[in-house]
């Protein structure tokens, strides 16, 4: 792998830019692997990657049944933070946080992270009782919050209506500041080549139709491009963990609901930092393209079909315009939807399965591509050392027959 | 949008109703005989197909009450509405 700089650039600037080299390989699936990842998003790929650079394993392939980072890995609205209130979920999106803050150097790719703060705002005497308990139970665990005032909220976002006459006033918000957004695909991309520079194999068009068993012990995959055997097989279909865990005659606490989001055209900056609001039910900020990036809440009924209802659409839009009048003439120019996997708990499970050498990451819900980096990188570790990394032990499917439960509804429920 | 058809007032649009999730789970009739696990299944543990889905919906904009519907979660397209068993009253 040739490493990207501002030399290279301008060496293949000179070239008329005709000796780039592809950012990773196209293999043919072998016929074995010590590992196999189902899944080509960026948590598949930052498993892969972290498994080949933190485990020495790097006879990894990656398969996937689209196109890399085509998943919920390109259909998210690219929000970063590690605000959780439980301790557990915390302190594991905070490793996410962290190494989001040295990715783009570690895998030599920009991933364009930026660190431009996310508010989550509070519209009654509740709202501000709930915010002052998560940003004091951050901080209890070393991380970055602090509560402002309707000025300071108006100071650092002139646009948005802070009149006490609104609907659903400001009346404050929690601020993460090391929280920001990301360049999704960027993600994906960046995780792929480094992971491919390592010796992993990337398949794409290659979708997992049957997962092969001995016993109590998974010896491989049935895939559309043929049987490839594995000594471990690690499953991270964000959406579809329930069709895999059939394949395996396995049942899960999930269900897949459509997750909707929407772009505007493109403005000039009116919004540098991420407004959440739990209470009027909506999400936004601004690309570097200078497109609003919106997000919607989930559609309540099951879906894979990656497109949500209109009125869903219609309610997201109408929280927007309260928090910003001035967007109601804004045109909006794209919308999609993603499939998202919720747990009852809305957090997620990594954990290893009632099958010997099968290990499932699913059930991210709304909120997991701010855990991309922290999720590849604890999910490597259980399937290299076949047990769980302290940061996701309490994160084992065993938690919804022990009762042990983390409610993340609070932080987790809507905005992300 | 959906038009639901509602098997006491006919086809109405998708906001007139409310979502309750997989059909058919039954509240356990001796709960204190049930252990660990099959508690996680009822609670918790889903079938979530990839295709035909037998679900509740209840009209809670018009008649309140919950009904059956068979819809399939890839299209999305509603096969048919039907009345729940006697004695069953929803979630």
């Amino acid at each position: 792998m040739k490493k990207y700089s501002a030399f290279g650039l301008l060496r293949n600037a000179i070239g008329h830019n005709r000796h780039w080299q592809p950012a990773w390989r196209n293999p043919d699936p072998k016929r074995k692997y010590d590992v196999v990842i189902v899944g080509g998003g960026g948590h598949g790929l930052a498993t892969a990657y972290y498994l080949a650079k933190e485990h020495g394993i790097h006879n990894v392939a990656v398969l996937e049944k689209g196109w890399i980072g085509g998943g919920n890995t390109g259909r998210n609205t690219t929000i970063v933070r590690s605000n959780y209130l439980w301790t557990e979920a915390a302190l594991l999106y905070e490793k996410s946080l962290q190494l989001w803050e040295g990715l783009s150097q570690e895998l030599n790719y920009n991933v364009m992270f930026s660190q431009r703060g996310v508010y989550n705002l509070g519209h009654s005497l509740q709202d501000m009782r709930d915010i002052e308990r998560r940003v004091s139970a951050n901080r209890l665990n070393g991380l970055d919050a602090v509560v402002v005032n309707t000025e300071q909220i108006k100071a650092a976002i002139p646009m948005i209506n802070t009149s006490a006459n609104a609907r659903y006033p400001i009346l404050g918000a929690s601020l993460q500041k090391r929280g920001g957004v990301a360049r999704h695909d960027a993600v994906a991309w960046g995780f792929a080549r480094a992971a491919d520079a390592l010796g992993v194999d990337i398949i794409q068009q290659c979708e997992v139709t049957g997962i092969q068993r001995d016993g109590r012990r998974v010896t491989g995959v049935e895939t559309t491009r043929g049987r490839i055997e594995a000594d471990k097989v690690g499953v991270v279909v964000a959406g579809n963990a329930s069709v895999l865990a059939s394949m395996a005659e396995l049942r899960l606490p999930i269900e897949s609901h459509p997750l909707q989001a929407f772009v505007s055209e493109p403005l000039k900056p009116v919004l540098d930092t991420v407004v959440m609001s739990n209470a009027v039910h909506g999400y936004i900020s601004q690309s570097d393209k200078g497109e609003l990036v919106i997000g919607a809440g989930i559609d309540a009924y099951n879906g894979y079909g990656q497109r949500g209802s209109f009125p869903t659409i219609e309610h997201a839009a109408a929280a927007i315009i309260e928090l910003f009048p001035v967007f109601s003439r804004v045109r909006m120019l794209r919308m999609w939807g993603g499939i998202v996997d919720v747990c009852p708990d809305a957090c997620p499970i990594i954990s290893k399965m009632p099958v010997d050498g099968l290990y499932f990451n699913c059930g991210w819900g709304t909120g997991g591509f701010k855990a991309t980096p922290g999720s590849g990188w604890v999910f490597a570790h259980t399937i290299a050392r076949d047990r769980a990394h302290d940061l996701n032990t309490a994160f084992d499917l065993n938690r919804f027959t022990s009762g042990a439960l983390i409610d993340e509804h609070g932080a987790a429920g809507v905005a992300h | 949008m959906f038009l639901i058809k509602c098997p006491f007032c006919g086809e109405r649009a998708e906001t007139e109703f409310s979502y309750g999730g997989e059909a058919g789970i039954n509240r356990p009739l001796d709960p204190d005989a049930l252990s660990d696990v099959e508690w996680a299944d009822y609670l918790f543990m889903r079938k979530n197909p990839r295709g035909a889905h037998k679900e509740l919906w209840n009209h809670a904009q018009g008649c309140r009450r919950w009904f059956g519907v068979e819809r399939d979660t890839v299209s999305y397209r509603i096969s048919r509405s039907f009345e729940l068993p006697a004695g069953d009253k929803g979630p």
